[in-house]
């Protein structure tokens, strides 16, 4: 997939998985002008963290 | 799915029970659910390997209860083909499975649970809703033992040779969350190889955790686990420090389980042709931490190393950068802004307010009596129209909401449904789109805090929701319409730093298109990276550093000015003046965000004969000492390094984190080049974390020898002559040992730079390390509280190259959110000054979490606060501080708020 300068740039980017890393990603990428397709297999997003009860060093409620 | 209003009657009905994932097995789940009960999007999915209705063609309760119609059993998974410019894997990791070590009986004993379980055990969403009880027989626990490396550092029966990296952490804030929920006091012992806590305030929460908190750290490993078949108890079994074998029984035990790549991610990495390292993560470089071997993928997160949610969170806003800057010329192509008719003025107007009352299927209407709610909204001043909803909230119901607002010549608008949390926004909009300001509405919360709470109590239920809905109209009667001017934005950045991730950040930007003006305090660029040899994995740094140089100079969008410092600097997000000083005199800069990037130094030691004795050398020493050819290194016989100097100790007592990596990689150079040479690492804990523990394990197969030591016995070190005499207690021989070195390699704190004056100038903070304070340590590592201005690299903490490029290149893609718009919108709710009122007295400016608002001279001689919208969050800070009540914050003043008040108190049932 090297850059062919025929073929027009896209604006969009898929982003494979939605836990944390890919919201940020995604949000990143959507907050600064470009589509964005994000890709998970459970059916809501969110990832591990949802599932953690909360997060050190803060002991923040991780949801 | 659209259908869908997460009602929950479809699961009501469902006879199938299943195996709750989610919940790590702990509990079960129906065969149509939701995850958990904040699970975006909040709609019900049917679990098809589990449906009876999908596997035998019968049943289908929930498509009969289903009010909205939402259920179609017909819907079949398609396959679509997108168009992209680039893709980026943020895929995660699966927890390792303990079924396979027998060791731990984690199948056969009920009371042997996964770290994953005990999160479960632990959240108050959890099967036994927070309350931490065992799972044979939900008896509360008063002993708890935690096993680390369940399935990490170790290839003898897993084949994983990596560190998790996390583990050890959550096992001590798992211990200190179990001992808070208990009762009872809570025994808890965590039993370690060696304790991991790298991170950023780490260091202070695992000693909290052993001083405060009580919880005992045991280095040892388990060997057997043996239950006691009437209790269900566990017996470990195991060798204390001095050799002896102790029995001790616990009622649970946790297997801090690490974090692998699956076989179906592993075949996915396959399909997508990246390239996947002997672990199965994908191949990275340090220099580009986030790109996988195919160029336009991308990688961030447990997929790329064993890693925190931090540092995922920068991995995951550097992958957005680098994929922007590869796409920047069609940035704004595929996406589209919403536009909205002119908004109709209606300050003259008398308050003309439309009620719209929801049933939420029967999730309000089954409780709460809606048609006498809507009846009762009928008869309050100032409402002219009144309309019950099954749902307000669909798609049909915001074109009726839109089309009566424009017939009836509504100009204000009551919701009574669920909650603003989720929906105030998707009404405001619908409030635009029929040409009102979208501070013109409100919402009464009668689902969440009516029918839910008091489902049994029906007529309670009602009143209140008539009380709520009364109170929302006497305060929608006062509200108005608020400005949201917007600001236009300097679409360029001010990188402070000339180090690996000041010129990382500046690269970032400038290849998406933005004005970089990067200056660094030095004469030339490359901090810190200019005295370091290789990467963990190898990469030179010299050759790196140099081809990153010539890119930044040569770049036509980034101005370098070196030997050049921050003079003052004033402004706010998008629009910031900062006056830099360097050799040519001041020079005003104009810049829409900042950077800062301005690195750490290496602690000059105090102790064991550093500086005074020309063998005694730092590990930025020995770098350049090899990188020179000093003669000394390769005549050496005996290396000896010392870890841990200057760091975690009383006046410092974080881990510099990189030094263990460090002195491994340099012990195992020695060994290389003269492999009879004798060389020891005097260390506390090694912390080779991630992948780094190959290199641990190498060193030990080439000879390096360890030696432990604690802060009540550090090695004393004398000169003898022709060697320094090195002695320290061996943690094996339990006896004192004499080393006779050429050369002590000292591995030195990092400690941060003077910060104060940038701290000062920006209002930023540091942390009692005197490191600088990021928003939030979980979420927002790479910004400060105060918006437009980013964080990366040493400054944040002590962290090796591909943290902080990583770190850097999200400080970048954080920085272009902003830089990309043409202007920001500030919220209308934000605080304003009755100026007469105000007497300067700076309550306001020291209450402000946001540093928006401050006092300062408004005409010749006059003081008073003023408040920076663009930086202001409508927190209500300021106007609790505010003495004289010249502070207040716009839609919620004192008569909006106090009239629902009076409102409640005067309903009269």
């Amino acid at each position: 997939m090297k850059s062919d300068n025929s073929r027009k740039v896209q604006g969009s980017v898929m982003v494979v998985g939605s836990g944390i890393a890919g919201m940020q990603t995604a949000l990143d990428l959507a907050d600064s002008g470009f589509y964005v397709y994000l890709v998970e297999k459970a059916p809501s997003i969110g990832g591990v963290m949802a599932q953690l009860d909360k997060t050190f060093p803060t002991n923040d409620c991780a949801m | 799915m659209d259908k869908c209003i997460a009602c929950g009657e479809c699961a009501a009905k469902c006879p199938k029970k299943v195996t709750d994932t989610f919940n790590a097995g702990l509990a079960t789940r129906k065969a149509i659910y939701v995850e958990y009960p904040q699970a975006v999007p909040l709609k019900y999915a049917i679990d098809a390997g589990s449906c009876i209705y999908l596997k035998n063609g019968k049943c289908g309760f929930c498509a009969k209860v289903c009010p909205t119609k939402a259920i179609n059993f017909e819907d079949k998974p398609v396959a679509v083909t997108l168009q992209v410019g680039s893709v980026v894997l943020a895929p995660g990791f699966s927890t390792f499975d303990p079924q396979k070590l027998d060791t731990y009986q984690y199948s056969q004993y009920k009371n042997v649970i996964t770290s994953l379980e005990m999160e479960r055990l632990l959240s108050a969403t959890g099967p036994f809703n927070g309350h931490l009880v065992r799972p044979s027989d939900h008896r509360e626990p008063k002993k708890i033992a935690w096993l680390q490396c369940i399935g990490s550092r170790d290839i003898n029966r897993c084949d994983h040779g990596y560190c998790s990296s996390v583990c050890c952490m959550y096992a001590v804030k798992e211990a200190v969350i179990a001992k808070e929920h208990s009762a009872e006091p809570l025994d808890t012992a965590i039993f370690y190889m060696d304790m991991r806590t790298y991170g950023k305030e780490f260091e202070s929460y695992y000693k909290r955790a052993e001083e405060e908190k009580g919880v005992r750290f045991l280095r040892t490993r388990v060997h057997t686990i043996i239950e006691d078949r009437n209790t269900q108890d566990l017996v470990l079994r195991f060798v204390d420090d001095n050799g002896k074998l102790i029995d001790e029984r616990f009622d649970m035990v946790v297997l801090s389980v690490g974090m692998e790549t699956s076989k179906e991610l592993a075949a996915l990495a396959r399909r997508l042709e990246i390239e996947l390292n002997a672990d199965n993560f994908a191949a990275t470089d340090c220099f580009s931490p986030v790109k996988t071997s195919r160029d336009g993928i991308y990688v961030c997160g447990a997929f790329q190393e064993p890693k925190d949610i931090p540092y995922s969170v920068m991995e995951a806003s550097a992958a957005a950068c680098w994929a922007e800057a590869d796409l920047a010329p069609a940035r704004g192509t595929l996406t589209r802004t919403k536009t909205f008719p002119a908004e109709r003025p209606v300050a003259d107007e008398e308050a003309r307010i439309g009620v719209f009352v929801c049933n939420c299927g029967t999730n309000i209407g089954g409780i709460v009596n809606v048609p006498e709610v809507a009846e009762m909204a009928k008869g309050l001043p100032g409402v002219t129209y009144v309309e019950e909803n099954l749902f307000t909230c669909s798609q049909d119901s915001q074109e009726k909401i839109k089309d009566i607002v424009e017939k009836k010549g509504l100009n204000r608008v009551v919701v009574a449904a669920c909650t603003p949390r989720t929906h105030e926004a998707l009404f405001q909009e619908t409030l635009r789109d029929a040409g009102l300001n979208k501070y013109l509405f409100e919402m009464a919360n009668i689902r969440n805090q009516c029918s839910w709470v008091h489902s049994k109590e029906k007529d309670a239920a009602t009143s209140k929701a008539k009380d709520l809905v009364r109170m929302a109209v006497a305060r929608t009667r006062l509200i108005t319409s608020l400005g949201q001017p917007t600001i236009a934005v300097e679409p360029s950045a001010l990188v402070i730093g000339g180090g690996i991730a000041g010129m990382t950040s500046a690269l970032g930007l400038a290849d998406q298109g933005y004005q970089v003006y990067l200056i660094e305090k030095e004469g030339q660029l490359g901090g810190n990276a200019r005295s370091l040899l290789t990467t963990w994995k190898g990469d030179k740094v010299g050759e790196r550093l140099a081809e990153m140089i010539a890119r930044v100079t040569g770049h036509q969008r980034i101005a370098v000015h070196t030997g050049t410092s921050v003079k003052a600097s004033s402004g706010f997000i998008g629009n910031f003046e900062t006056v830099v000083s360097g050799v040519s005199g001041d020079k005003v800069l104009r810049h829409g965000a900042v950077v800062v990037a301005t690195g750490a130094e290496e602690y000059k030691p105090t102790e064991y004969l550093y500086g005074r004795d020309p063998r005694v050398l730092t590990h930025l020493q020995l770098d350049q000492a090899v990188a020179a050819g000093d003669p000394r290194l390769a005549s050496a016989d005996t290396v000896v390094f010392v870890q841990c100097v200057g760091s975690r100790e009383e006046e410092r007592p974080y881990c510099s984190k990189v030094c263990c990596t460090h002195s491994i990689k340099a012990a195992i150079r020695f060994k290389e080049n003269r492999p009879d040479s004798q060389v020891f690492i005097i260390y506390r804990d090694i912390r080779t974390y991630g992948q780094r523990e190959y290199l641990y394990k190498e060193a030990r197969e080439k000879g390096v020898i360890f030696i432990r030591y604690g802060l009540d016995e550090k090695p004393e070190v004398s000169d003898k002559g022709d060697t320094l005499a090195v002695v320290v207690r061996d943690h094996v021989l339990g006896r004192k040992i004499e080393l006779h070195a050429n050369l002590l390699v000292l591995a030195a704190a990092i400690v941060p730079r003077d910060n104060e004056a940038l701290a000062q100038m920006f209002k930023l903070s540091c942390n009692s390390d005197k490191f600088f304070n990021e928003a939030h340590a979980k979420l927002r590592p790479v910004e400060f509280a105060t918006a437009g201005i980013f964080l990366a690299g040493m400054a944040h903490y002590p962290k090796p190259i591909e943290e902080s490029i990583a770190q850097a290149a999200a400080a970048a893609s954080r920085a272009a959110v902003t830089l990309s718009q043409e202007s920001i919108t500030v919220e209308g709710v934000v605080s304003h000054v009755q100026q007469f009122m105000c007497r300067a007295c700076g309550e306001c400016e020291r209450a402000c979490p946001f540093n928006a608002i401050a006092v300062q001279e408004v005409e010749d001689g006059l003081r008073a606060a003023v408040v920076k919208e663009a930086l202001c969050k409508g927190c209500g800070m300021c106007a609790v501080a505010c003495p004289t009540g010249a502070a207040s914050v716009r839609h919620f003043g004192d008569r909006s708020v106090l009239t629902m008040v009076e409102t409640a108190f005067a309903a009269g049932n």
